[in-house]
């Protein structure tokens, strides 16, 4: 296992085989946290690190692990790493806890993390498996702050909520786009990212 | 009782969980290629809904609520830290009961929805629902009313887009787009055609 080996392992995650883009998992999470740029980092990041945890423990027990109840298992180990990235957010970062409010909770059932660790965690050795969790959460993190920086950039002329449309566009008649700040815009956006990365990928 | 009515109505369709808080999205992707299917999950759905939400409800407030437990001699306790691993847990425990008795007692409702109901326990609607109810500090009657007001909500979503998905078949959907990409895009769509309900108000 050659640093080459791990190197393409998380470009996998990241590009190739992107979680939303190419697997279409954990889409819900996704959208609803996108309309600012600052609170999908805070997503991206937490995802990234339960899911990479959750693919290191879980792959560390993995022999241990009876087959029939792996699925519980699983779900108490992710629950657990949840709870902690909660606990973090509400002490450190309360705003935006507060923001995020119920969709911290849903990265129990975010379908990347139990897809990793059913498809990667459970075959694979320790490391490999962390730096498999490290990719997708990153290429998860990518598609979100794109979707956030979309919404935010159209939906309020700003970015990381400091202004970027400049006055001059306003007096000119350049408006806010609203439908971008609403729930449909977040659908449109990621329907349109998801063109472009297929025709990306195809050449 | 109009306050009933109101977070009923509030949560089919202006606050509908599926197209405004995008919850429920992967198996609403996956399984909204047949109607018949469609209908099945989505009564699955909005059955679970009914009953783990005021379950969830009454675990929340008899035993993980800031000094819940004062009923059992233990003032001053505070488990909320908690409820993401005990409403996950209720979740796949119910799910798992109702499975059961419905094989049971109604062997005809067991074909029908049994395929679906192990597939819902990590339905991200399902903790969803819960984890709002508490945010928005429902009672309980308010509880059992926004659980099968949002799983019926949840039905019409997936059934109006599997009979639109049955339609787009004979599209010309440019490459690339076809697939995922237009159905987030149809998705949008219908959450604009949903959001034009909020103009109702029941006071």
């Amino acid at each position: 296992m050659a640093n080459k080996t791990y190197r393409k392992i998380i470009t996998e995650g990241v590009f190739k085989n992107n979680p939303i883009a190419i697997q279409v998992l954990g889409i819900c999470s996704a959208l609803a946290v996108t309309v600012q740029l600052k609170t999908a980092l805070v997503m991206g990041i937490s995802l990234t690190f339960v899911t990479a945890f959750s693919n290191l423990i879980i792959s560390i027990l993995r022999h241990w692990i009876p087959r029939n109840i792996r699925i519980i298992v699983e779900l108490t180990i992710i629950a657990t790493l949840v709870i902690i990235i909660d606990q973090v957010l509400k002490a450190f970062l309360y705003d935006i806890s507060k923001q995020l409010s119920v969709f911290v909770g849903l990265i129990i059932t975010n379908c990347i993390v139990m897809g990793r660790a059913e498809a990667f965690a459970l075959s694979n050795p320790p490391f490999a498996s962390f730096l498999d969790g490290v990719g997708n959460g990153l290429g998860y993190a990518m598609i979100l702050s794109c979707v956030g920086f979309i919404r935010e950039l159209f939906g309020s002329g700003k970015i990381f909520g400091f202004k970027v449309v400049p006055d001059l566009f306003y007096a000119a008649g350049y408006q806010d786009m609203g439908l971008m700040v609403l729930a449909p815009g977040a659908f449109i956006v990621i329907g349109l990212l998801v063109w472009i990365q297929k025709i990306m990928t195809k050449e | 009782m109009v306050d009933l009515i109101s977070i009923g109505v509030n949560s089919v369709f202006i606050g509908n969980i599926l197209l405004a808080y995008f919850l429920g999205m992967c198996s609403f992707l996956a399984v909204s290629k047949n109607i018949n299917t469609a209908i099945g999950l989505g009564m699955a759905v909005t059955f679970v809904l009914g009953i783990t939400t005021p379950a969830n409800w009454l675990l929340y407030h008899y035993v993980l609520a800031p000094s819940a437990l004062a009923w059992a001699g233990f003032p001053g306790t505070d488990l909320s830290f908690f409820k993401f691993i005990m409403f996950i847990a209720v979740i796949a425990a119910m799910v798992q009961a109702v499975e059961m008795i419905i094989d049971r007692f109604s062997p005809s409702l067991y074909s029908a929805l049994g395929v679906f109901l192990p597939l819902i326990a990590v339905n991200c609607a399902i903790l969803g629902a819960a984890l709002f109810m508490i945010e928005r500090n429902y009672t309980l009657m308010e509880s059992i009313v926004y659980g099968v007001g949002s799983g019926t909500g949840w039905l019409l979503a997936i059934v109006t887009m599997a009979a639109i998905r049955k339609k787009l078949r004979y599209a010309n959907v440019p490459k690339g787009l076809d697939g995922m990409g237009i159905s987030m895009i149809i998705t949008g769509l219908m959450a604009m055609a949903f959001m034009l309900f909020s103009g109702i108000t029941l006071s």
